[in-house]
């Protein structure tokens, strides 16, 4: 799949209490939780975020709680990927797992400023930058991890997995 | 009979390869592991039990389930109450066994250990982070997300990426009024928050011993701060004094190899480690107390499944016995359990803290991730024994939390700055 998206730009360990604030987790009402999305450390992206944009930060997004509500929350308010330098690891598995697509690309993150607009190959994990014209590349995902990718999420995975 | 050699392994390469069914495994294979526990509250069963109805089928096992309603609880809301509710009827559908009402409950991470749920050499996954804290007791244990947890519930089974092991090697004993949380602080310190990032923290070396289960629970639960997968114990002679009378069920403790190969190696010698608190935003900013400028602050809060046990409790009372919380501060107290408060009733701690004029709270996570009982207003400051000092953590965005010991809390809740248990305990 081939995203094109405007992207918003954040630093690095950006934390899920951050990501949506615990205040806001008496709910977990996708639409309502993308509305306070990012509140914390930017009070723009909610309001001009557009169906389609992608979201680029720098080392460990997503650190911090368990709170799936996080990559909801992302993925809810329309960005359709996020790329960073690194990722925490249980929110690279809550993405995974509910269908947020992730790209780990390393030092090279650094590079994609906000507001770039890229070409974003999930299959191949290419990354281009339509203004400078620069390619990035991503590792692709691995094993059933990409099976489950594919298949939209863990529920759909499970579902399709056992047939006893 | 002769085989060819086996790889030598880490514990959680041990703990993977038994719940795996493989003989070995190394770093970076992805692995399906049998799991011996699921974990879930209140913020994050509902979402998995919404998940798990669309896969339609049973759970794979009602014991092996646990959920605690301890964030929002007792219910602080309308939207919480309902969430609760959610989990409440999954529990009777199912016949959920280990199910912890209110006036019953604890903070799961405190009530596990101590009802005897976690046990070594297990795999124990939970939808909650901090669910690494099990690793005191030579379990594997981490926190997974809410879809997670459903595909669980359903088959009993999880994915695991193999993480690489960091040894940690702690040598020499802790010195008077420093624990478990100086050690893990110090370390997150050193190390950074991603220091240990999709690895296994493993903690080894001759200062294990003189550690208490209770520092080795708060050391345990912050692996995650540094970005860890899990933190790991041995289990020695202090671990099966805890776990006798406690653990009913059969379990498999597992040693690393003498040969296991680890990333790396940090080590701490903690005769020479001090009182230290990790300043605002990020749990890696660690200073030593005595290098931190007069910093007023307005609220203290001495609990949380890092610091909410009896052991903990016991240092904030001896420090505040006979003295006041300073007129500025409110100070809030939260027994991790029902039976830490009981016990702290028992031990006059609770008259202590009631008496010096702290609030006491029934159970709850409440003011750690800004629920309630205690939300910071902007500009407010907190010492606080939780683990997470990211911006808002606690309340508004312009708030800050600083984290450290029970026995740092304490001092500093008394003398309305951050202060060392040794200015006030001469
Ligand atoms: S006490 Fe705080 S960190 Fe621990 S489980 Fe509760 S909210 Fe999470």
């Amino acid at each position: 799949m081939i995203l094109t998206g405007k992207v918003w730009r954040y630093g690095d360990n950006i934390d899920t209490d951050v990501i949506i604030p615990a205040r806001y987790l008496n709910t977990s009402e996708p639409k309502e939780l993308a509305v306070h999305c990012m509140e914390d450390i930017d009070t723009t992206f909610a309001a001009q975020v557009a169906d389609g944009d992608l979201m680029v930060a720098g080392k460990n997004f997503g650190c911090g709680s368990s709170r799936e509500h996080a990559p909801v929350a992302i993925k809810a308010s329309g960005i359709r990927c996020v790329i960073a330098d690194s990722f925490a690891r249980i929110f690279y598995r809550n993405a995974i797992n509910i269908g947020l697509p992730l790209l780990e690309l390393g030092a090279d993150a650094a590079n994609i400023g906000a507001g770039a607009v890229l070409k974003v190959d999930l299959a191949s994990g290419t990354v281009e930058d339509t203004v400078t014209g620069r390619l990035y590349s991503a590792q692709p995902l691995p094993g059933f991890i990409r099976d489950i990718a594919v298949c939209g999420g863990l529920i759909n995975y499970v579902k399709g997995a056992n047939h006893e | 009979m002769s085989m060819a050699p086996k790889r030598p392994m880490t514990m959680t390469e041990k703990i993977f390869a038994a719940h795996a069914g493989l003989e070995s495994v190394e770093p970076g294979q992805l692995v399906r592991c049998k799991i011996d526990l699921a974990l879930g509250n209140d913020i994050t069963a509902p979402p998995a039990i919404k998940e798990f109805e669309r896969i339609g089928k049973p759970v794979f096992d009602k014991d092996k389930i646990v959920l605690v309603p301890d964030h929002f609880m007792p219910n602080k809301d309308i939207k919480s109450a309902g969430m609760a509710k959610t989990m409440r009827t999954f529990v009777k559908k199912h016949q959920i066994t280990n199910y912890f009402e209110v006036g019953r409950m604890g903070i799961e991470h405190v009530l596990l250990p101590e009802q005897g749920l976690v046990a070594p050499g297990e795999i124990i996954i939970g939808a909650d982070s901090h669910t690494c804290t099990y690793g005191a007791v030579g379990a594997f244990a981490t926190g997974v997300g809410s879809t997670d947890l459903a595909a669980a519930m359903a088959t009993g089974e999880t994915w695991f990426k193999t993480p690489s092991s960091i040894r940690v090697e702690l040598t020499g004993s802790l010195p008077r009024w420093v624990s478990g949380k100086d050690v893990i602080l110090t370390l997150i310190g050193q190390i950074g928050v991603d220091g240990a990032r999709y690895q296994s923290l493993e903690f080894t070396g001759a200062g294990v011993a003189g550690l208490s289960i209770a520092d080795r629970l708060t050391i345990a639960n912050m692996a995650i701060e540094a970005g860890a997968k899990n933190g790991i114990f041995p289990v020695d002679e202090v671990t099966n004094v805890f776990l006798t009378g406690r653990v009913k069920k059969p379990y498999q403790a597992v040693a690393a190899d003498p040969d296991a190969v680890y990333e790396r190696t940090v080590a701490i010698d903690l005769s020479t480690l001090t009182p230290v608190v990790a300043l605002p935003h990020l749990p890696e900013n660690v200073r030593p107390v005595k290098d931190v400028p007069v910093t007023l602050i307005d609220q203290v809060v001495i609990g949380s499944c890092t610091n909410g046990r009896i052991e903990d409790l016991a240092q904030a009372a001896a420090i505040l016995d006979g003295r006041t919380v300073h007129p500025d501060v409110r100070a809030i107290v939260i027994p991790g359990t029902q039976a830490v408060y009981l016990e702290a009733m028992a031990k006059g701690y609770a008259e202590i803290f009631v008496k010096a004029g702290a609030v006491l709270s029934t159970p709850t996570c409440g003011p750690c991730l800004g629920g309630y009982m205690g939300i910071l207003a902007a500009g407010e400051r907190a010492v606080s024994t939780t683990n997470r000092n990211f911006r808002g953590r606690m309340g508004h965005v312009d708030s800050e939390v600083y984290l450290a010991s029970p026995a740092v809390a304490a001092a500093s809740a008394i003398m309305g700055r951050i202060a060392a248990p040794g200015e006030v305990m001469a």
